[in-house]
């Protein structure tokens, strides 16, 4: 390689350090603690199906508390549990089970007792053209339907098997998604016939799919714990976030979105 | 260390320095992971018929891509080194940009073309053809991301071989296949083999694209990334195990090449 044909990538790469150190400066300064406790970013991990209500709730926090910000994180819960236990910075976390919640209160990593603050129960959903005309769960059982769940080692995926043994299903799904944003992204997109997601799902995803109730699902419940982190940077407004989670306004975003009463 | 570099003297701070600070950065991580891997558990993990599907998989599709890797990407790195063409360093760019793509993206970019409701979708339906959700899929998953890295390698390598060569050949009588085959290829064999390899990394490593486009089902699309993703949910001690697996695996198959074929190569390139 020639002089002339390697400058141009050092100066790709120099740039390309620049913007990195940018960015990591700026993540800094947003942190830093420079307006005390009760200002600045308070960082709250949420299981995937939070996604919409935690994004609702925290425009009236940092309404609630000038100068705070709050940023958000969503991913597969265990995926977040294992942040946690790992000493990622952040001051709440929210599962969508108990069983890893356990894992970080486990580990000593959670500051007092996780509290239960919604449930969920599972929904079939078809895409809006319904491929394979799906009109009830135990036509999962029929030759040639592709649906998806999520793997069990999620939440989701566990009570879908759950579920699926239940209610007689012995046809495999053609795929077993890391989250539920994952398994609805499939059925939204038409790849797959249908799909087993959360109730909150269904509302989040509006017309774009059709849902199809599941008998036995109103029995099997996965309920939400909420904890602050032992160490969290903002103890205080971690607490004031777990308060508004569980107060009545709190509680009203959850129930819009399709959560049950804990 | 050779005489002749005993004869330049000793190397410079400036470089040592950065070059041990170097491989440290690159060896250490790897050092910490073997050492919080529960080593007890690995025989095991690696006879477990889960493990065992994963790894298949994951070789034949890897391979695969490869294959296919070879087969197409090898006439697109001559015609960019070769052919002048009008927009051709805009193709160069082209190109590249799978690499740059967040694999998770670049996953659905070919649901957006193989998928069912995507842009080929439906001709492919036509023909019986469904991609996601198959072990095809997973092939076409890695050789997208993987095409970039081997393009990139053989095109840097024909160029960077002496033109000249080709036309002595054609004032031989060769024409241009035969120019190809017998005299651009083989001088661009290290940066064939080189691009062969990183685009086998590449494939076998390949997750974000893989789950988004093919899905995740065990036998047919769960590849060692997949499983390894899948297990960090369960149990991280038992996925740190798993990316041991691949990584001894894949450390293994290019020792290997290296001995066998990378050895034999040069030789035969240098006799000749």
């Amino acid at each position: 390689m020639t002089v002339r044909r390697v400058l141009p990538v050092a100066t790709f790469l120099s740039a390309a350090l620049l913007v990195l150190g940018g960015c990591a400066s700026n993540a800094g300064a947003a942190s830093g603690d420079g307006g005390g406790d009760r200002t600045g970013a308070l960082t709250v991990l949420g299981a995937a199906s939070l996604t919409e209500a935690f994004t609702t709730l925290a425009e009236d926090f940092e309404a609630d508390h000038p100068g705070t910000h709050v940023r958000l994180a969503f991913d597969s819960s265990a995926t977040l549990a294992e942040q946690v236990n790992q000493g990622a910075p952040a001051d709440v976390l929210a599962t969508a089970d108990t069983a890893t919640m356990q894992t970080v209160s486990d580990a000593g990593n959670t500051a007092g007792r996780p509290r239960l603050f919604a449930t969920n129960h599972l929904q079939l959903v078809v895409p809006e053209n319904n491929p394979a005309g799906i009109t009830k769960f135990t036509d999962l059982d029929r030759p040639g339907v592709k649906f998806v769940v999520c793997v069990d080692t999620a939440p989701c995926g566990k009570l879908a098997k759950t579920v699926l043994a239940r209610t007689g299903i012995t046809h495999p799904p053609v795929s077993e998604e890391v989250d539920v944003k994952a398994v609805e992204r499939k059925v939204q997109l038409g790849e797959a016939d249908a799909g087993v997601v959360y109730a909150t799902d269904v509302v989040a995803a509006g017309h774009k799919v059709r849902a199809i109730d599941i008998p036995t699902s109103n029995q099997n419940l996965n309920s939400y714990p909420i904890a602050t982190l032992k160490d969290a940077r903002k103890p205080a407004l971690a607490r004031a976030w777990v308060r508004l989670v569980l107060s009545a306004k709190g509680q009203k975003v959850l129930s819009d979105d399709g959560f049950g009463k804990p | 260390m050779s005489r002749r570099g005993a004869a330049l003297g000793r190397p410079p701070l400036l470089l040592l320095a950065p070059a041990l600070v170097a491989g440290a950065f690159l060896v250490l991580p790897v050092v910490a992971l073997l050492a919080r891997t529960p080593w007890s558990t690995v025989i095991g993990q690696v006879t477990s018929p889960a493990v065992v599907d994963a790894l298949r998989l994951s070789l034949v599709t890897s391979l695969l891509a490869v294959a296919v890797d070879f087969v197409i990407g090898v006439p697109l790195a001559w015609c960019l080194a070769r052919v002048d063409f009008p927009g051709r360093s805009l193709v160069r760019a082209l190109v590249i940009v799978p690499l740059v793509l967040p694999p998770v993206v670049g996953g659905v970019a070919l649901l957006s073309t193989f998928g069912r409701s995507g842009l080929l979708g439906p001709a492919l339906e036509r023909i019986g053809v469904s991609l996601p959700f198959t072990t095809a899929a997973v092939v076409v998953a890695h050789a997208f991301v993987s095409l970039p890295f081997f393009v990139l390698a053989v095109e840097g390598a024909l160029r960077a071989s002496n033109r000249e060569y080709d036309v002595v050949a054609a004032t031989l009588g060769a024409g241009r296949w035969t120019t190809f085959r017998t005299v651009s290829l083989p001088l661009a064999g290290s940066g064939l083999l080189a691009g062969l390899v990183l685009a086998w990394s590449r494939a076998l490593g390949e997750f974000g694209a893989t789950i988004t486009f093919a899905g995740n089902y065990p036998g047919t699309t769960r590849t060692m990334p997949n499983a390894i993703y899948v297990e960090l949910q369960a149990d991280p001690d038992t996925a740190v195990v798993l990316g041991v697996i691949l990584m001894v695996v894949s450390v293994a198959v290019l020792a290997l090449l290296r001995e066998q074929w990378f050895d034999a190569a040069l030789r035969a390139s240098v006799r000749r």
